[in-house]
């Protein structure tokens, strides 16, 4: 048993456990799987600043930074616990190459230390990545209404059109970004 | 009802409503209001998720770039899978009417097309080729002891600050 959540596992795993938690919400207590809506109720909750797009009642909402807690919990506890000694993940060869020319050499971390640190944060491609990166993704979800949970799983597990707009949005973005703008930023 | 806090009039809850459905795709649809405690499972839940975040490698970052790059099916598995059992989870839902553990009806909150799912869609996707990461695996990567992610995430929450600023100006 200690072996099985040792070990890295595979997709079909994982999704189906990620998929059980929409009906499990909802049955809990109606609450619809998503993530980056917390991101706003932090902001109604700190910064309302009369916006109203922030005037609501964050409190009601609360469900979801603890859902949020749980999140960090969870993680914690697997990757400090439950994670077997030094697991390289098994990367497409092509991924290596392309990363090793921008002197990226180590593939053991899940988040590169090379990439993402504290010294990077004051270079230019550190900038990029970690600041802005992670201003288009609060941007780019609310504005989107949802993030990969809310629309791509929830969103299409119920059937609603705009989710599919919006997760093919994402997809293209991705596309775009990572094969012409992450390149770019790499080469700073 | 010992359990329930004072709930508010229906009225207020339907103008309360229409300023949190807007844009939000995950709301509370539950109209009773209980004390912090029953948010415990919550915690539960989301413990889960994390766990599958980091022992499916869903924080990595180079599974991330393999996706965008059509370099690896791990990531399509994993979303593919779950919309399938979440959608066959919903239908069951449906079909048999089934309750809350409280005996509340099951409501999804019905989404409006806008050009912002469009708009916001490609910032959001571009932000999660470059992080590796979308919100949920961003805080499980601050879980997992990166601790530099936390300035992402404090960058995520000024985007969101901007996009609330802004709203109002932006095609939607």
């Amino acid at each position: 048993m200690l072996t099985f959540f040792q070990q890295p596992w595979d997709w079909y795993i994982a999704g189906p456990v990620i998929g059980i938690l929409v009906p499990l919400l909802l049955l809990l207590g109606n609450k619809s799987f998503g993530i980056s809506s917390s991101f706003r109720h932090v902001c109604a909750a700190t910064f309302p600043n009369g916006i109203k797009f922030l005037q609501y009642d964050w409190k009601k909402e609360q469900w979801n930074l603890f859902f949020v807690v749980g999140v960090l919990l969870g993680s914690f506890i697997a990757s400090y616990y439950l994670s077997a000694p030094a697991q390289a993940p098994q990367l497409h060869p092509e991924l290596v190459a392309e990363m090793q020319q921008y002197g990226i050499t180590d593939f053991t971390q899940l988040t590169p230390a090379q990439l993402f640190n504290w010294q990077n944060l004051f270079t230019l491609r550190g900038f990029a990545m970690m600041i802005m990166g992670g201003f288009l993704i609060g941007f780019g979800s609310r504005y989107a209404g949802g993030c990969t949970s809310g629309h791509a799983i929830m969103g299409i597990s119920s059937l609603q059109i705009p989710s599919v707009i919006a997760t093919c949005c994402f997809m293209i973005g991705g596309f775009i970004s990572a094969n012409y703008i992450v390149p770019f930023i790499l080469s700073l | 009802m010992s359990n329930f806090v004072e709930t508010p009039t229906q009225n207020t809850l339907e103008v309360q409503d229409a300023t949190r459905n807007s844009d939000a795709i995950c709301t509370n649809q539950s109209h009773l209001e209980h004390r912090w405690y029953h948010n415990l499972k919550y915690v539960i839940v989301g413990s889960l998720l994390g766990l599958v975040f980091v022992k499916a490698e869903i924080i990595s970052w180079f599974r991330i770039q393999e996706m965008f790059r059509l370099q690896s099916f791990h990531m399509y598995g994993i979303i593919g899978s779950a919309i399938a059992v979440a959608s066959l989870s919903i239908w069951l839902i449906k079909r048999f009417g089934l309750l809350t553990i409280y005996s509340e009806e099951i409501h999804i909150a019905p989404k409006t097309f806008n050009r912002g799912q469009i708009i916001g869609g490609l910032i959001f996707g571009s932000g999660w080729a470059i992080t590796g990461a979308c919100p949920g695996p961003l805080y499980a990567q601050v879980g997992a002891g990166v601790s530099v992610i936390l300035i992402t995430v404090m960058s995520a929450l000024i985007g969101t600050w901007a996009y609330a600023y802004l709203r109002d100006k932006l095609p939607h």
